[in-house]
């Protein structure tokens, strides 16, 4: 090996490289996988979202709405349906500071601020886990700049034991946007917001969400329709049937929650699919750097290796020189590589918002390297190991 | 793998043997086609080099490219003169751990409202989009909604914006709170059919606006005037005047940030301390900049003193590129994407690097050879550069069709916003193969120098 120095180095190097990119790519992915699987909390697979936009301008939405949420909720094959400020995964919407006291320099939590009526839980289908649900005489009109009137909060289990660690939220008063206390009436065990880029403040608090009493009025609504299981793309068609039947004056646009979640994530799903794609590129480039590599050397050696089966060494026991001459460079490269992984990764948190690795990534990706080495060398080693004793006799 | 095997026969000795007798001039185009004959002839190997090279380049000039597309400056010949000021209107301890510099990237209307009666700048403008109904002249076409841009009529001479048929609005359309609009050049097309509309009519929101000019083809990319609104989607549709706008109480489709509650309503909202207007002024000079960087603290002081705000003035003014990169407008998923892509290249690059140390060492026998008919350690070394050369232009190539095929994959993957524009140019192209040819080379650098230290007689003697 001494004669290859610098071919051992450069061998040593790659896998090193590869090791600390391959432990952080894995990292990324796996972080982001996690973040895209994470569940809404809704039944998403029977709900669909419907945005209308009214082109002229009423004095009597409130009263149009109502017309709208009351067909649909009467429409064959609609589990139930309710007006919306916004819904999960939508990528921008209501963000609140949640507070204790009035007039707080820091924010106790944020929280997502969603806003629907009595029938909200039942169309998300959310599972109260504690408290009760709001009231029909509890949901109030409001367009988005009158003052809140609520006299309840449902809010999600996360930001419960947020706001109240010891567990006993219920009932307790909270401030969210005004500066009266509204104290808890109920917990739901999962609402996700609508936020969904995985860096940034406004990761740090996905599954913070408040439910107020209100029915928001708008020439823009959004309603939220639960279809019965099985039948939501025909019952999406009927529904949008029913609103233009309703008032054709309007621009109307439906879409699934299974479209939503797919739109969402669609950037997080691109970057795991190219770096996996560059993960395994950088896999198959260094087992072939290993390959030819240990081809020349195999070359190089020829007459050694013919000297040494004719002194009686088993082709077995070249294969082995090989393995072991690969096994040395690797654990070199491995263990510069783990430290690579480290330091890069550590690099990466402070400059990338990269999420922290675990260092057993690191490990586990060197295992993969010793292997990836073994593997590489086993063809030019089994070449090496056919070269037949005669041939070092006869000379070069 | 034939060609490992480093015995010399008959023909590339006749080879070598006419180097002494090589015309200089003709050198190189020799050396050419020795390099091509030698790649030629240990096709396993250059092939593993080549490709080794082409997906290192591939994936690096996709990443290369879609950050390129991302970073670009948007208006190169103004991005110097174009300043976003900021100022504090919440006081130090409301800002949330999103603005670590406790300043918002919007300004309030009140502040908006001063700054322009200021006029302090060569030009500036406060803006916001809005989204509105159109509705066709046609009555069978469906109306649909369209972003609407309100600003002031500097916005056109600030950035630039090209016009084919028309101009701006007035500054008086300004003050009179005209429904006057200025529309894009697509939009012309689908109302007008590309025919010169101006003074014609559209219906917005319900209500005729004259048309006073039609934009050119105009391309921010990104669209940093307004980088809540799909900075490298499609944008603007419509531009109309502010004090229009707000007067029909054009509601904001961009974010919305307050500090405490409104008042309720639209006045409501104008008296508040939301912060939901972008505001922007032209500045000519350093000095200029200097003396506005002034005015925001003043302005600021003179709120303070007024009781409007209780805090001393903080103030910031950044022009375009800085105000990109403090938007981060390049997402954090692209820059890691770029830096995995220069990890991925290195380690091809040091294959490609062993690979030819194999390669070339494989031939020291043929090199010995060279040598002992009187080719130089110069020559030699050039033999071999240029013949790694080669190799990195095929790689190059190769490296590019990859790219082509990369760019195209991650706009399949990827949303419409990572990679808007990400297409191969000439600059990227020539990025690509110099790239390729550059780090070849640089990498063939080694083994090239051992080539040229082979010791004649040793390798003789061996054979």
């Amino acid at each position: 090996m001494r004669r290859n120095k610098f071919g051992a180095f450069l061998i040593a190097t790659q896998m090193a490289v590869t090791l600390a990119f391959l432990a952080n790519a894995l990292t990324l992915v796996e972080q982001r996988i996690a973040w895209s699987d994470r569940p809404s909390g809704m039944e998403e697979r029977d709900i669909f979202v419907m945005h209308t936009e009214m082109v002229e301008h009423f004095s009597d939405l409130a009263a149009r709405q109502a017309t709208d949420i009351e067909a649909l909720r009467a429409l064959p094959g609609v589990a139930d349906a309710f007006t919306t400020n916004m819904y999960p995964l939508e990528g921008g919407g209501w963000i609140e500071t949640v507070n204790l006291t009035p007039d707080q320099k820091s924010p106790t939590a944020f929280g997502a601020h969603y806003m629907g009526d009595e029938h909200a839980l039942h169309t998300m289908g959310l599972k109260l886990i504690a408290g009760r649900n709001f009231s029909a005489d509890e949901v109030a009109n409001r367009t988005d700049s009158d003052e809140p009137q609520a006299s309840g909060f449902i809010v999600t289990k996360t930001l419960a034991a947020k706001l109240f660690p010891n567990g006993d939220a219920l009932g307790k008063p909270i401030f969210v946007e005004n500066v009266k206390p509204v104290p808890i009436i109920g917990i739901v065990d999962r609402l996700q917001g609508p936020m969904t880029i995985a860096t940034g403040l406004y990761s740090t608090f996905a599954e913070n969400s408040v439910l107020t009493p209100d029915r928001l009025i708008s020439e823009h609504n959004v309603y939220m329709v639960r279809a019965l299981p099985g039948q939501r793309d025909a019952v999406m068609k009927s529904a949008e049937a029913k609103l233009l039947a309703i008032d054709d004056n309007r621009i109307l646009n439906s879409i699934s929650m299974e479209q939503v979640r797919a739109d969402a994530y669609r950037g997080a799903h691109g970057l795991i699919v190219l770096l996996s794609a560059i993960c395994t590129a950088l896999l198959v480039v260094t087992a072939f750097g290993i390959i030819g590599l240990t081809s020349y050397w195999v070359a190089q050696r020829r007459q050694q290796i013919g000297i040494r089966r004719a002194l009686g060494a088993t082709r077995q026991a070249i294969v082995r020189y090989f393995q072991t001459e690969n096994f040395m460079i690797a654990a070199a490269g491995a263990a510069a590589g783990i430290a690579f992984a480290i330091a890069l990764n550590l690099w990466m948190v402070r400059s990338f918002e990269m999420v922290r690795m675990d260092n057993t990534r690191a490990i586990g990706g060197a295992i993969v390297i010793l292997l990836l080495g073994q593997f590489a060398v086993l063809w030019p080693a089994l070449r090496a190991a056919s070269i037949p004793p005669a041939l070092a006799t006869r000379g070069g | 793998m034939a060609g490992f095997e480093s015995s010399v026969n008959s023909a590339r000795v006749g080879n070598a043997g006419r180097v002494g007798a090589a015309v200089p001039s003709s050198m190189f185009t020799y050396y050419f086609r020795l390099g091509l004959r030698s790649l030629r002839r240990n096709m396993v190997l250059t092939g593993l080099m080549i490709a080794a090279i082409a997906v290192g380049i591939g994936a690096c000039m996709t990443a290369l490219t879609v950050f390129r597309a991302m970073s670009g400056d948007p208006i190169p010949q103004k991005s110097a003169q174009l300043f976003a000021p900021q100022l504090d209107n919440w006081g130090p301890d409301q800002h949330n751990s999103g603005s670590p510099d406790r300043l918002e990237p919007q300004l309030s209307y009140t502040d908006v409202l001063g700054l322009m009666k200021a006029h302090a700048a060569k030009r500036q403008t406060g803006m916001y989009a809005t989204r509105q109904a159109l509705r066709p002249a046609n009555p069978a076409q469906k109306p649909s909604k369209v972003f609407v841009r309100a600003a002031f009529t500097d916005f056109f001479p600030m950035f630039d914006a090209p016009f084919k048929y028309g101009g701006p609005w007035s500054a008086s359309d300004d003050e009179a709170r005209a429904a006057v609009v200025v529309i894009t050049h697509d939009m012309n097309d689908k109302l007008f059919g590309g025919a010169n509309s101006v003074g014609k009519s559209i219906r917005l929101d319900n209500e005729p606006y004259t048309v006073s000019g039609v934009l050119d083809d105009w391309r921010l990319l990104p669209r940093f005037y307004d980088l809540a609104i799909r900075p490298f989607g499609d944008g603007d549709a419509i531009f109309m005047p502010f004090t229009r706008a707000i007067d029909k109480h054009m509601g904001n489709v961009g974010s919305t940030d307050c500090k405490s509650d409104a008042e309720p309503g639209w006045d409501g909202r104008l008296r508040s301390d939301c912060v939901w207007l972008q505001f922007w002024v032209e500045l000519s000079t350093e000095a200029d900049a200097r003396r506005y960087r002034a005015f925001l603290n003043n302005y600021a002081a003179e709120q303070q003193n007024l009781g409007r705000f209780h805090w001393p003035p903080h103030t910031q003014l950044r022009d375009v590129r800085q105000w990109l990169h403090y938007r981060h407008v390049v997402p954090s998923e692209v820059r890691i994407l770029i830096l995995v892509s220069f990890g991925f290249l290195l380690v091809c690059l040091m294959n490609a690097m062993g690979l030819m140390l194999a390669k070339i060492m494989g031939r020291a026998g043929d090199i010995g050879v060279r040598r002992a008919l009187g080719a130089s350690r110069r020559a030699i070394f050039a033999q071999c550069l240029i013949e790694t050369g080669v190799v990195g232009l095929a790689g190059g190539l190769f490296g590019l069709l990859l790219t082509a095929l990369g760019l195209w994959a991650a706009r399949s993957l990827l949303t419409k916003e990572f990679v808007a524009l990400a297409h191969l140019d000439w600059t990227d192209t020539g990025i690509a193969v110099l790239l390729a040819v550059g780090a070849t080379v640089l990498a063939g650098l080694y083994p090239t120098w051992r080539a040229a230290h082979v010791q004649p007689a040793w390798q003789l003697k061996a054979q």
